[in-house]
């Protein structure tokens, strides 16, 4: 039993919005299970009186004043853009909820 | 054949969630230094943090974790000795990142309540809200869409976006299940949002402007049959712009529920857009599967853990709440209940303050704000605050009826042209040659016209009939035009008839 | 080959600050180098001739203004940190063709410096790997044998000092991206303090773990990269407002006398190849005599350190790559006007990410989503715990760990690019560090048959000053033995 279904890697590309191609799906789907069966050694290591730890450093409270700083010009932000239209970045039709 | 309001209220008992998101009016955005002016120019106010470009890093505005605290204080809120960002993941064009920051398991501040009232039939009560948490997060982009009808998403051909809205300050306040309310839901939902804004306006901490969206209200809303004692299934409705949407919508999807439960059919847990025109919900789109957020620890990003001192600090500097402030202004100028209330929910206890506070008589200040004023807003449905005369323009007019150089019939034509925008008091009566006539040798003159018009009306009122002299009155006030102040012509006609 | 381009940083500084070289002609002279070489080593993605001449020249023209002890001295720059109007692709196609408007906080300071910025240098596609043979732009070769890979991420860092194409690089380190191609190209990099070097422009892999740091071919040369770029930043708020360690006072004076040495007994033995054993024994043996003491201490939760890291990393990468949708730079595919943004992020995705990365998004998506987060991500973090409490424990006992820098020397190029387990075995040393966010060298410790080996010092954080001390020792000890720095023993690079 794979620790992980292809149908599984499916959703999870979805929902990291990769669209995978079937032959891409089949061979990623064997290699992340692989990996999970390689890291999930780490389920065996703490118990529950282990705090997690999810940075380095313990430092608190960093915060900047509320002064303004120059943007960048609106140029400078579109130069990247692969479209824009009157100072604004072009997209394609968004789907989804009406804002 | 759908229920009436009665006919829901009777059968099923509502339960509210109102989470309400608040743009905090910083001068910064929440993780960059770009400005957050309303209004500007597409794309001026971004930079490589609030655009998401890579490598580019948030450091936390500290003025907007200070609003926050004191918005946590003022909603009798526990301040978390260490609170944390979260990233919110999820794919959305007008958010740069693709992920939100915001908190999640560890929010600022948990725990608080607000109390608010309301008329109901057995007199003014007061329901607790009670506050879940308060947390941080940063706004999205807007998106333009063109192509398709009406700007709309659906049909649209393809999207502008404009992210100087990305990243200013945000501020979720999320209640607790507000139960208990019966068929008030509707009144307590729009009480609860009037008066938290009426909080954050006295703290100072938002524009608070729900027509611009910097104060937004998403209302859950669920109903279980009456003495259940259980809890329905809720839909989330978005977009209510305005506090009389709030109640509409409460209103609505409660009838919308009732009849579907009535039916025997089931309510979906789902976003409902609130329909500005026909004060209808409409679905959202339906997602094919449950969001994944994946939230877990901001890592570019340090706890914020405010010692007691900075705590207490922000806690002394808070100002008095809106309730303590209105019954000790109701006890200062010794306005009865029913009429404190109206001026409540006019949304006028600011302006009299301001009235009475630049000289005013606070009857007088009332009487114009609920009265005149009040009427000439709600014809032009618009917010007394935002009607286009100031407290210190009405102040003026109040003075210039107390020395007697309008009469409140002048006075009401001033109003409407200070209204209108034609300039400050003064600067109105002076252009249009609005004066009271109070050269007393043309009064007398008029009186004296009126009494030989009609002497057998002068004779009544010398006989001691004094209802009688209202008849002269008029007809001197016609002839100076509506000029002339009423009182005085009443007194020269009652020393001429003595 | 000029004379030169095979001079320490701090040689060319010194003929520079003397005027008896002007950092135009050094300048020159390793583009020079690049152009002869870069076809065959591929170290480079972007080379700014036009920019660098005339950075060289501002140079001279501030000559008596001395910007840094590095003043006119030409620098490589790993492409994942954003420098101003020059292309920065991270190694992947998504990016191609973006010039970033504003530049990181470490190029900030090179600039203020008057360091050169030669171009921009290969790497694994978002940093993601151990060998460079992940980059969308194909692999960089290592110049001691161009048929094997010279590390990763940072190959192209690592490669352009071994092939004299440039005295300093700039590479960054998630797991051991500065320190594993250091090891198998013979020439030294540094993982600061994790907060040590500002991450602001720095794109991220994984924001907990990543570190930018100084390489070069010489520890004091690496001390003086490393005084220029290090220091608090306002804009990166994990950086450390504190001063500095003094890591050039500490390199010049390269002393481990009284010092405790502690060898990680976990670190070696098994897993690690004969030469690279003897190296370090070697290694550890110069130590000895120099005066320290070499203590063996055990750090048992190190073996969880290569599961919790490939969980850690890829779990905020995914997220950190969310960014890359079509929607405000960089490569969009599939906007032809019938198909939605949606559909147009998920081809682009598709399209303009590698294999490797696409397997740690997904990977990192997993572990981080609904009814995994716990068995996953929340363990790693736990795991993480136990692991920097190993480190405290350790520097109880002793002032420096010590260990191999990579379990085998230099591998060839495709052997192990099917089985990406054994590929992430490389850095089994190396992530420990990251994970606890302490301070870490790798400087050469010989030759084994012909290849680089690399010996790993670990300080605690903040202390970055000791590795200077320890790794400054061993090379005076190793440098007299090879008669220079080890680099000198490349092979001449036979372009064809
Ligand atoms: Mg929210
Ligand atoms: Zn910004």
């Amino acid at each position: 039993m794979p620790r992980i279904s292809r149908d599984e890697v499916a959703r999870i590309a979805a929902l990291a919005r990769i669209t995978l191609r079937d032959e891409e799906l089949s061979g990623l789907a064997g290699q992340i299970d692989g990996i999970l069966d390689a890291v999930a050694v780490v389920q065996e290591a703490a118990g529950a009186d282990v705090p997690a730890m999810s940075h380095p450093l313990e430092i608190t409270n960093v915060t900047r004043p509320d002064v303004i700083v120059p943007s960048l010009t609106p140029e400078a932000s579109l130069s990247g853009a692969p479209a824009s239209e009157e100072s604004r970045f072009r997209v394609p039709q968004i789907l989804g909820e009406e804002a | 054949m759908a229920l009436t309001y009665e006919e829901v209220v009777a059968k099923y008992e509502p339960s509210l969630g109102l989470e309400v998101h608040v743009e905090l009016n910083t001068q910064t955005k929440m993780f960059c230094g770009c400005a957050t002016e309303f209004g500007a120019a597409p794309n001026t106010q971004t930079c490589p943090v609030c655009l998401g470009m890579p490598g580019a890093l948030p450091v936390v505005n500290e003025k907007a974790i200070e609003s926050t605290i004191r918005i946590g204080l003022a909603l009798n809120c526990a301040i978390t000795p260490k609170s944390r960002f979260a990233r919110k993941n999820y794919f959305y064009p007008d958010m740069p990142k693709n992920f939100q920051i915001s908190q999640y398991d560890e929010p600022i501040c948990t725990n608080g309540y607000l109390d608010v009232e309301v008329e109901t039939d057995e007199g003014i009560k007061t329901f607790r809200i009670e506050i879940e948490r308060v947390h941080m997060e940063e706004d999205t982009g807007k998106s333009l869409h063109v192509g398709g009808a009406t700007g709309r998403i659906h049909g649209a051909e393809y999207s502008l976006l404009d992210y100087n809205r990305a990243g200013i300050p945000l501020v979720e306040i999320v209640t607790k299940v507000v139960s208990g309310t019966g068929k008030y839901a509707p009144e307590v939902a729009k009480a609860y949002v009037k008066e938290l804004r009426d909080i954050l306006r006295s703290l100072g901490v938002s524009d608070v402007k729900m027509e611009q969206g910097s104060l937004r209200c998403d209302a859950n809303v669920s109903l279980a049959p009456t003495g259940s004692g259980k809890l329905g299934t809720r839909s989330e409705t978005k977009n209510v712009n305005s506090l009389r949407s709030v109640e509409r919508a409460v209103r609505g999807e409660m009838i919308r529920h009732a009849g579907l439960l009535d039916k025997g059919e089931r309510v979906i847990q789902e976003t409902r857009h609130f329909q500005e025109d026909t004060g209808a919900t409409r679905s959202g789109r339906s997602k094919e599967q449950a969001e994944d957020y994946r939230y877990f620890p901001e890592p570019d990003l340090t706890p914020v853990a405010p010692d007691a001192e900075w705590i207490e600090r922000l806690r002394s500097d808070l100002p008095e709440k809106p309730s303590v402030r209105r019954a000790r202004l109701q006890d200062q100028w010794q306005v009865p209940d029913k009429e404190m209330a109206a001026m409540v929910n006019a949304g006028a206890v600011d302006l009299v303050e301001e009235t009475v506070a630049l000289g005013a008589d606070p009857t007088k200040a009332r009487g114009w704000w609920l009265g005149e004023i009040s009427r000439l807003a709600n014809e032009a449905e618009i917010e007394l605050n935002a009607v286009g005369i100031s407290p210190k323009q009405v102040a003026r007019i109040v003075e210039l009826i107390s020395v007697g150089e309008l009469t409140d019939k002048l006075a009401r034509q001033v109003v409407a042209s200070v209204i209108a925008g034609e300039g400050d008091p003064d600067s109105v009566i002076a252009t249009k040659g609005i004066k009271v006539v109070s050269d007393e040798s043309s009064l007398i003159a008029a009186i004296e016209k009126a009494i030989a018009a009609q002497p057998d009306i002068a004779e009544k009122v010398r006989s001691g009939h004094l209802p009688a002299a209202g008849a002269l009155i008029g007809a001197v006030m016609k002839e100076t035009k509506g000029q002339a102040d009423a009182a005085r012509v009443r007194e020269l006609l009652l020393g001429l008839l003595s | 080959m000029s004379d030169l381009i095979k001079k320490s940083a701090s040689e060319l500084a010194a003929l520079i600050a003397k005027k008896e070289v002007s950092s135009r002609e050094v300048t020159q002279a390793h583009l020079d180098q690049i152009s002869k070489t870069d076809s065959l080593i591929h170290a480079f993605l972007y080379v700014d001739t036009d920019g660098a001449l005339a950075q060289a020249e501002l140079a001279d023209k501030n000559h008596d203004a001395r910007k840094s002890p590095l003043h006119g001295v030409p620098l490589a720059l790993k492409d994942v940190l954003a420098q101003k109007g020059i292309p920065t692709t991270c190694g992947s196609k998504i990016l191609e063709g973006w010039r970033p408007p504003y530049d990181a906080t470490v190029v900030t300071k090179l600039k203020d410096a008057a360091v050169v910025i030669l171009g921009k240098t290969n790497m694994d596609e978002f940093a993601m790997g151990s060998s460079t043979e992940n980059s969308a732009y194909g692999p960089t070769r290592n110049p001691w044998d161009t048929d094997r890979i010279p590390g990763g991420s940072g190959g192209g860092s690592a490669a352009a000092l071994a092939a004299f194409q440039a005295p300093l690089s700039i590479g960054t380190d998630t797991g051991g991206s500065i320190r594993q191609p250091a090891a198998v190209t013979g020439t030294v990099g540094v993982k600061p303090t994790y907060g040590g070097v500002s991450r602001y422009g720095l794109v991220a892999f994984s924001s907990s773990l990543d570190q930018a740091g100084p390489c070069a071919r010489t520890v004091l040369d690496t001390a003086l990269l490393h005084q220029v770029i290090a220091g608090h930043d306002p804009k990166d708020a994990t950086s450390i407002n504190a001063p500095v360690p003094d890591v050039v006072a500490a390199a010049e004076r390269a002393d481990v006398k009284g010092m405790k040495i502690g060898v990680v007994k976990e670190l070696t033995g098994a897993g690690y190849e004969k030469g690279v054993a003897d190296r370090f024994a070697e290694s550890l043996a110069i130590l000895e005599s120099q005066g320290a003491e070499i203590i063996e201490v055990s750090c048992p939760n190190f073996r969880f350190a290569l599961g919790a890291y490939y969980l850690i990393a890829p779990s905020e990468a995914s997220s950190n790559l969310a960014r890359f949708d079509a929607m405000r730079y960089g490569l969009r595919i599939g906007d032809d006007g019938t198909k939605s943004a949606e559909e147009v992020m998920s081809l682009t995705r598709d399209a303009g990410f590698g294999d490797e990365v696409k397997r740690r998004i997904i990977l990192g998506t997993y572990a981080l989503s609904a009814g995994y987060y716990d068995a996953f991500y929340g363990s790693a973090q736990k795991v993480r715990t136990l692991i920097t409490r190993d480190f405290a424990a350790a520097y109880s006992k002793v002032d420096v760990l010590v260990s191999p820098t990579t379990p085998t020397v230099a591998f060839k190029i495709g052997e192990k690019s099917n089985d990406p387990v054994a590929m992430y075995l490389s850095d089994v040393a190396t992530i420990p560090v990251n994970l606890a966010g302490v301070a870490s060298m790798s400087l050469p410790a010989g030759l084994s048959e012909g290849l680089p080996v690399g010996f790993q010092i670990i300080a605690p954080a903040m202390k970055d000053d000791r590795l200077y001390l320890v790794g400054g020792a061993l090379e005076r000890e190793l440098n007299s033995k090879w008669n220079g720095p080890l680099t000198h023993q490349v092979p001449d690079l036979v372009v064809r």
